[in-house]
């Protein structure tokens, strides 16, 4: 006897990602998943959307890596309420790790919350978390085939930074070249060039996400 | 990529609709799989086999049925079906504005039992 399923296999992870994505909802705080390969300067690029979010809003961390609490130490130094999740190994953060460490986070008055994925351009595509938007950073010295190379990550972001954009010149990095494939996988990007180490173009990333923290707080 | 997990939920789905429906054997296991979800059918064949060892699903079949990546191009409305994960491009008019129909899917289709 034949019995029809029709049940994801990923089901049990995107439900408790649809939870998480109500519990975001139900508080106002806008969830960013963000993504990158190592190094590629998430950390840095929260500490300086924190630093200029301060006074008009409030942001908390997750911070997703396979070991250590390097990263969480560098944010909560900065007085910003974050939780350090371990994989133990694991390439990802899914769903159930982020409703777990919502129990340790004080969201009292956090209006964004961004959870640092894992450093791989692979395997964090196929997760959701329940967040409300993707960004990906992909800096400069990566070069500029990577979403030719790791297509998925690309094509499902609303957001690419270009990162380290201060050491353009050193580099054959082709910011039209970039462009140009990135747009081919995924034609409503919002590419938004910047260095988190200069401060240069961080204005245009900040415009995009006030927008949606107006938005997420019914203003 | 995470093939031990995903076949250990693929066999939770089959054991849980089989028990659901009163089976007291699972004899095959169908599972559709987008070809963008990139799993390794033979690592899946491995784990399944051992995975399944001390449940209904022993010695149970798992038919993995690949779904072929198919574009719709926005510019000129016509499907293709595409190779492999990568930029694509609408075969007839050449336009890079294109929508997945098929091919990132991963899913339990049926179960046969006894």
């Amino acid at each position: 006897m034949e019995i029809k399923v029709l049940e994801s296999i990923f089901a049990a992870n995107e439900n408790l990602a649809d939870k998480n994505a109500e519990v975001f909802k139900e508080k106002g705080i806008f969830a960013i998943n963000l993504m990158s390969s190592p190094g590629a300067g998430k950390t840095s690029f929260i500490l300086e959307t924190a630093r200029r979010l301060s006074g008009h809003h409030k942001a908390a961390v997750i911070e997703g890596d396979i070991a250590s609490k390097v990263d969480a130490e560098k944010v909560r130094e900065h007085g910003i309420e974050t939780v350090q999740i371990n994989t133990g190994g694991a390439c990802h953060l899914e769903a159930n790790m982020i409703q777990k460490s919502l129990e340790y986070l004080d969201l009292t008055g956090v209006d964004l919350l961004i959870i640092e994925n894992v450093g791989n351009l692979v395997c964090p595509a196929d997760f959701v978390l329940g967040e409300s938007a993707r960004v990906v950073i992909l800096s400069v010295p990566e070069g500029d085939d990577k979403p030719l190379k790791y297509p998925t990550i690309f094509s499902s972001c609303e957001v690419l930074i270009i990162n380290k954009i201060d050491m353009l010149a050193l580099s054959d990095f082709s910011m039209e070249r970039l462009e140009d494939t990135v747009r081919k996988l995924n034609p409503n990007v919002n590419v938004i060039p910047l260095s988190c180490r200069t401060g240069e173009g961080f204005d245009a990333w900040m415009g995009w996400l006030e927008d949606k923290l107006s938005g997420a707080l019914g203003l | 990529m995470h093939e031990l997990g995903l076949t250990q939920s693929i066999l939770d789905i089959a054991v849980e609709h089989a028990v659901k429906n009163g089976a007291a054997k699972i004899s095959q296991v169908n599972v559709k799989a987008g070809e963008m979800t990139a799993i390794v059918e033979d690592s899946m064949q491995f784990f399944f086999e051992y995975l399944a060892g001390d449940t209904i699903a022993a010695g149970a079949q798992l038919v993995i049925e690949h779904v072929p990546i198919v574009i719709r191009c926005l510019q000129c409305g016509k499907e293709s079906e595409v190779e492999q994960l990568d930029i694509y491009t609408c075969p007839h008019c050449g336009e890079h504005a294109v929508e997945l129909v098929s091919g990132r899917e991963f899913f339990v289709d049926s179960i046969e039992v006894e």
